[in-house]
């Protein structure tokens, strides 16, 4: 076994490797999947002189904690939390070096949903399809982690950012998804249209890396029944037979049949990967570009 | 033809058959492969073709509503021979939807040309047309909660093979051993969009 390897001491909640996901295999039934957070995972692979699309750890609201069995430069970002390296107090959003055989703590979330960890020359599993990212919908690539879980890391690519910390965005109170309407907006009433952009929606607490759930009034259909299976995009407002909108992330299926009211615009994605349950949820319409 | 704008960058052409569906669907791909049309995805469906990661996708819009599609070159495309064992729990169900004995159901089941309108639900699971209209079944009224890898199923109109153990409705009228889905393989999918495919009936071993 190389000493590059990182064993895994405490999962937490649902901690996943995640990266850019494997786009382009729609047609056949893969979902995209990686990071829910983007922006987030670029950021901390930056800061530890990894390429964007290095393979990096998304933990659930309470963290995880690790042990490299090399020294390695860490770096966590996304979700705020506590971060200590040996039981001492360590940097968030910064590099942080990790002495062989020291333990990583990353703490549950002071705010925002998903921590994200990266490791000097990324996590190095084996790809599936171009890609490491853990696809809950369809199983793809590597388990959620668990205790005892020994994942793998490639060799550093380069030096550590000379940064001491980077801004990052902070997870809102009110989480503002901007609405493209359609391409199904008329399978719904005027006023259901009206509805999702008007209405209070909340984050519910059944939301997943495959579809942000909400609580609030319930979207009426104009037209009963479902559509024929058709082909789905990130960002999609779906709306099941209870009425509640679901926001399509990126374990989202590629086809589906219930109607589509409304498409997310992608920027504004990476904010509700960040809405922990709860959070009040606003559909603003606008323009499509 | 119409074509659905889908958020800032995708486009969803509708059509009104599945024939008419695939018939795009290749006319898409002919295009991506000769440079003219550069997309992130390409998803064909039930009546549709989904277009996602488009440059400008209002200019597509125009273009591609008034496109006459070439027909489907039936021989262009590759056929795939699944071997199958018509053994499945449903084999009876299906043949009284049909009025004819389990044999004859095995018989009209092998004796038809397939192919792939479109994938889903999971990775490899392909929706297989070509049996005719009067052959559609529905679902059951109660999903199993485990449906093995390489059950052969039918519901309404189409066809499918599980590519692993899952929950499904579909009814299930037999089993292959082919494997439909191998990530370490190129290609990953046994079936792809477009493919066309008939069940070889094979003896119990």
């Amino acid at each position: 076994m190389s000493d590059r390897a990182l064993v895994v001491v405490r999962a937490g909640a649902l901690t996943t490797v995640q990266d850019r996901g494997r786009p382009g295999y729609a047609h056949l039934g893969v979902p995209r999947s990686g990071a829910l957070d983007p922006p987030a995972a670029a950021l901390v692979n930056r800061l530890v002189g990894n390429p964007p699309d290095a393979a990096v750890l998304e933990t659930t609201l309470v963290g995880c904690a690790l042990r490299p069995r090399s020294a390695v430069t860490v770096a966590v970002g996304g979700a705020p939390c506590p971060v200590a390296v040996g039981g001492r107090p360590a940097a968030w959003g910064a590099p942080v070096e990790v002495p062989a055989g020291a333990l990583l703590e990353v703490g549950a979330a002071t705010a925002g949903v998903r921590s994200y960890v990266a490791v000097s020359g990324g996590v190095a599993t084996e790809p599936v399809l171009g890609s490491r990212a853990t696809d809950l919908l369809s199983g793809l690539g590597p388990a959620p982690l668990a205790a005892g879980t020994v994942l793998p890391l490639g060799a550093p690519a380069g030096p550590p950012a000379r940064v001491d910390g980077a801004p990052q965005p902070r997870p809102p109170a009110e989480l503002v998804l901007r609405v493209t309407p359609g391409p199904r907006a008329d399978w719904f009433t005027a006023r259901a249209v009206r509805d999702l952009t008007t209405c209070a929606y909340r984050v519910s607490a059944a939301s997943n890396r495959i579809g942000l759930r909400t609580e609030g009034p319930a979207l009426e259909r104009a037209r009963p029944g479902e559509l024929p299976s058709e082909g789905m995009v990130l960002g999609a407002v779906q709306v099941p037979p209870d009425g509640r909108p679901v926001v399509f992330l990126a374990d989202h299926p590629t086809t589906g049949g219930y109607p589509v009211i409304a498409v997310v615009r992608s920027a504004d994605l990476p904010a509700a990967a960040q809405a922990p349950p709860g959070t009040p949820v606003r559909f603003v319409a606008v323009r499509r570009r | 033809m119409r074509a659905l704008p889908v958020g800032d960058d995708a486009l969803l052409v509708e059509v009104s058959s599945g024939q008419e569906a695939q018939a795009l669907h290749a006319e898409l791909l002919r295009r991506r492969a000769e440079g003219t049309l550069t997309v992130r995805e390409i998803v064909p469906a039930a009546r549709t073709v989904l277009l996602d990661g488009l440059d400008d996708p209002v200019r597509r819009a125009a273009e591609l509503t008034a496109a006459r599609l070439p027909k489907v070159s039936a021989r262009a495309r590759e056929l795939i021979e699944l071997p199958v064992r018509y053994d499945g729990p449903d084999l009876a169900a299906v043949a009284g939807h049909w009025g004819v004995t389990e044999r004859e159901a095995a018989r009209v089941h092998a004796g038809t040309e397939f192919t792939v309108a479109f994938c889903g639900f999971a990775p490899g699971f392909g929706y297989l047309t070509g049996l005719p209209d009067h052959y559609d079944v529905p679902r059951r009224a109660t999903p199993r909660t485990a449906v093995p890898a390489g059950a052969v199923a039918l519901a309404g109109p189409y066809t499918g093979v599980y590519p692993r153990p899952s929950p499904g409705g579909w009814q299930l009228i037999g089993t292959t051993d082919a494997v439909l889905w191998d990530h370490a393989r190129v290609p990953a999918a046994l079936l792809a969009p477009g493919t066309r495919v008939r069940f070889v009936p094979v003896e119990d071993a």
